[in-house]
């Protein structure tokens, strides 16, 4: 508009372009707010969604906890009869823990080392590219294609669904989690400490694991933290290999419950006793994540 | 000359005088080769376990695709296309990826669709127009609706969202919608359970939010502050500058955060699985049960006998959604190089 008014006559009326011109500016302040209240809205909702989780976990899991989802294990619906002994879930969450423990414990050292190797030796190198590349994929892979894997590699050949092909299709998560966290936090440390401790003559091995392993020791752990939060909500994966179990299990070439998969099969099964008894779960599950969530935040935070 | 030329050159003096061919000295020989042992250990234990997680990919692929082979040597390339699913072990037995591929590829391209604009608003809102204090709280927030496992998705949208779609979609608009001329039929349906393609599509799109919000909200970030303020400075308005400054400066990293979504919304298992219906045909309409890879394999494949025909179909369709996922991802991580550097 403007340029038809440079362009053209110069006695064009003046009148008639401030007219156009506060009508742009109007357009153009319309559309401005318009766009700020959709993004307001936006976020909004994205909120709404978070607010109507926790909400509906809260007033349906609440209503469902009680000791007894510490104290028993599974048992079947009491649906029509109350004098029928309640259900809990203390077989599924024992089976998490252990699952997790282990597959915390063997994918944490492999992680480390491997985010250890991008930071201090690859770095740029085609190997370290071609490895940062494969961790990041598996980072996003689809959880159940794990399962498939694990259950072609351990459970055909053990002959039969255990606690241990569970716990180590964890740690095939775990790793690329640690070594994300890991590599980040240790090519934040300053490369002066480095050549000051080779300086000293210390060897490189001590010194990335005396000198950068501490100074990035609280990055770590957040890694760590954050991978533990993302298996113990995993389900896919255990499915097809450890997949559940009704009484509490130790033994690691058996099949294991697992909470999530206990919440699974529980609110899937149609009685209401034992979709209350899911909620409740789902309520552990959720609040324990979250809050692991919210510690390596802090963690993370008051470091740097 | 500067220090750090001067230390340059000192190092070099220094590997040169240790590469020349000099007398050893045996006191001192001992202690070296002691850590320098220390050092090959260490680096050999670190390249082994990087060389670990090359073979564990390889072997996820080489795996399935052994799984596959069965399903794959008796129907060839006719798999990808077949929508048969007949597990029942007579003649009739048949099995075709087709309908779990399209509900993946269709569930997971309308979870896009919902989720983009949603995440690009908050990322704009949390970049350029959320007050200071708010930033960290609302940003907080939505990363954490990543945190939320996915069977907690699942049966939120079980118990919330299907009824949702059931009553206040399908029943208010379902009619008004299927009247639409040309596009109408894409609405038209005889299922009313509230499980759709639409529902699960919807969960997806919740799921993935997060994680496009949150690559946006970094992208954008990431535009030199000097570019937004010369835009500013000339009268700009902030839709003007985000629209004309930010996202062009982006637009290469905000499709590698969308692609990221995909990758994400295509593998989900747990979420789908609650609410898509898990009906083996193809579906009429987007208010119609489905099922996608992720949730077949979840449903029947703990069910089926080791070494049938139908878990090799299984691992066939997991083979699949491997190749698709890894395109995928993979063009999403080469999309956002920029921002991993």
């Amino acid at each position: 508009m403007s340029t038809t008014a440079m362009g053209g006559p110069i006695h064009s009326a003046p009148a008639k372009d401030m007219a156009v011109a506060r009508a742009l500016g109007r357009r153009r302040r319309v559309k401005d707010n318009l766009v700020r209240w959709f993004c307001i809205g936006a976020t909004v909702v994205g909120l709404f969604f978070l607010a109507s989780i926790m909400t509906t976990l809260l007033w349906r899991g609440l209503a469902a906890m009680d000791l007894t989802i510490f104290t028993t294990e599974f048992r079947p619906t009491r649906y029509g009869d109350d004098n029928m002994p309640k259900g809990g879930l203390i077989h599924a969450i024992l089976g998490s823990l252990v699952q997790v423990a282990i597959g915390t414990g063997i994918g944490t050292p492999i992680g480390l080392l491997v985010g250890t190797y991008l930071a201090e030796y690859a770095r740029n190198s085609p190997m370290g590219n071609a490895v940062r590349f494969v961790s990041d994929i598996l980072l996003s892979a689809p959880s159940i294609l794990i399962g498939l894997f694990i259950y072609q590699l351990v459970v055909l050949p053990m002959g039969g669904f255990s606690g241990l092909a569970g716990a180590l299709a964890l740690a095939i998560i775990v790793i690329p989690v640690v070594v994300r966290t890991t590599e980040d936090m240790l090519q934040l440390i300053p490369n002066t400490l480095r050549e000051a401790v080779i300086g000293l003559g210390a060897p490189k091995w001590k010194m990335i694991t005396l000198v950068c392993y501490k100074a990035a020791m609280s990055g770590i752990v957040t890694g760590i933290l954050l991978a533990v939060a993302r298996i113990a909500g995993e389900t896919a994966p255990l499915l097809l290999t450890s997949f559940g179990n009704n009484v509490t299990s130790f033994d690691l070439s058996k099949a294991m419950a697992s909470l999530p998969i206990a919440i699974y099969q529980q609110a899937n099964s149609g009685f209401p006793d034992l979709i209350e008894i899911a909620w409740a779960g789902a309520l552990l599950i959720t609040v324990g994540v979250l809050a692991i969530n919210i510690v390596a935040r802090v963690l993370l935070r008051a470091k740097i | 000359m500067p220090p750090s030329c001067l230390s340059i050159f000192g190092t070099k003096a220094l590997q040169q005088t240790v590469a020349a061919p000099s007398a050893p000295r045996p006191s001192q020989g001992g202690r070296i080769k002691a850590s320098s042992l220390g050092d090959r250990v260490f680096e050999w234990l670190c390249r082994g376990a990087g060389i670990l997680v090359l073979l564990t990919l390889g072997a996820i692929i080489v795996t399935l695709f052994i799984g596959a082979l069965p399903a794959f040597e008796r129907y060839g390339a006719a798999f990808i296309w077949s929508t048969e699913w007949n597990p029942v072990e007579d003649h009739r037995e048949a099995y075709g990826g087709a309908v779990a591929i399209f509900g993946t590829v269709v569930s997971a391209i309308l979870a896009i669709i919902f989720a983009v604009p949603v995440a690009f608003g908050i990322a704009f809102y949390l970049t350029e127009l959320a007050p200071a204090w708010l930033k960290r709280p609302v940003g907080t927030a939505i990363e954490l609706l990543a945190a939320v496992p996915s069977i907690i998705y699942g049966m939120w949208g079980l118990f919330v969202v299907v009824p949702f779609v059931q009553m206040n979609i399908q029943l208010t608009f379902g009619d008004a919608l299927a009247a639409l001329p040309l596009i109408g039929f894409i609405f038209e349906t005889t299922n009313f359970a509230g499980t759709s393609l639409f529902t699960a599509a919807l969960v997806l799109a919740i799921m993935i939010l997060p994680f496009i919000a949150a690559t946006m909200r970094d992208v954008f970030d990431q535009v030199p502050p000097v570019y937004k303020e010369s835009a500013y400075g000339v009268g700009a308005t902030r839709w003007e500058v985000v629209s004309g400054v930010v996202i062009p400066y982006t637009r290469i990293s905000v499709v590698g955060g969308i692609m990221l979504g995909l990758g994400r919304a295509l593998g989900e298992t747990m979420a789908v699985t609650f609410v898509i219906g898990n009906a083996n045909r193809l579906p009429g309409s987007i208010f119609d049960a489905s099922t996608t890879i992720a949730s077949v394999v979840a449903m029947e494949f703990p069910e089926s006998l080791a070494g049938s025909l139908k878990q090799s179909a299984l691992f066939a369709l997991g083979f699949l959604l491997f190749v698709i996922s890894f395109v995928v991802l993979a063009t999403s991580r080469w999309l956002l190089r920029s921002r991993l550097k």
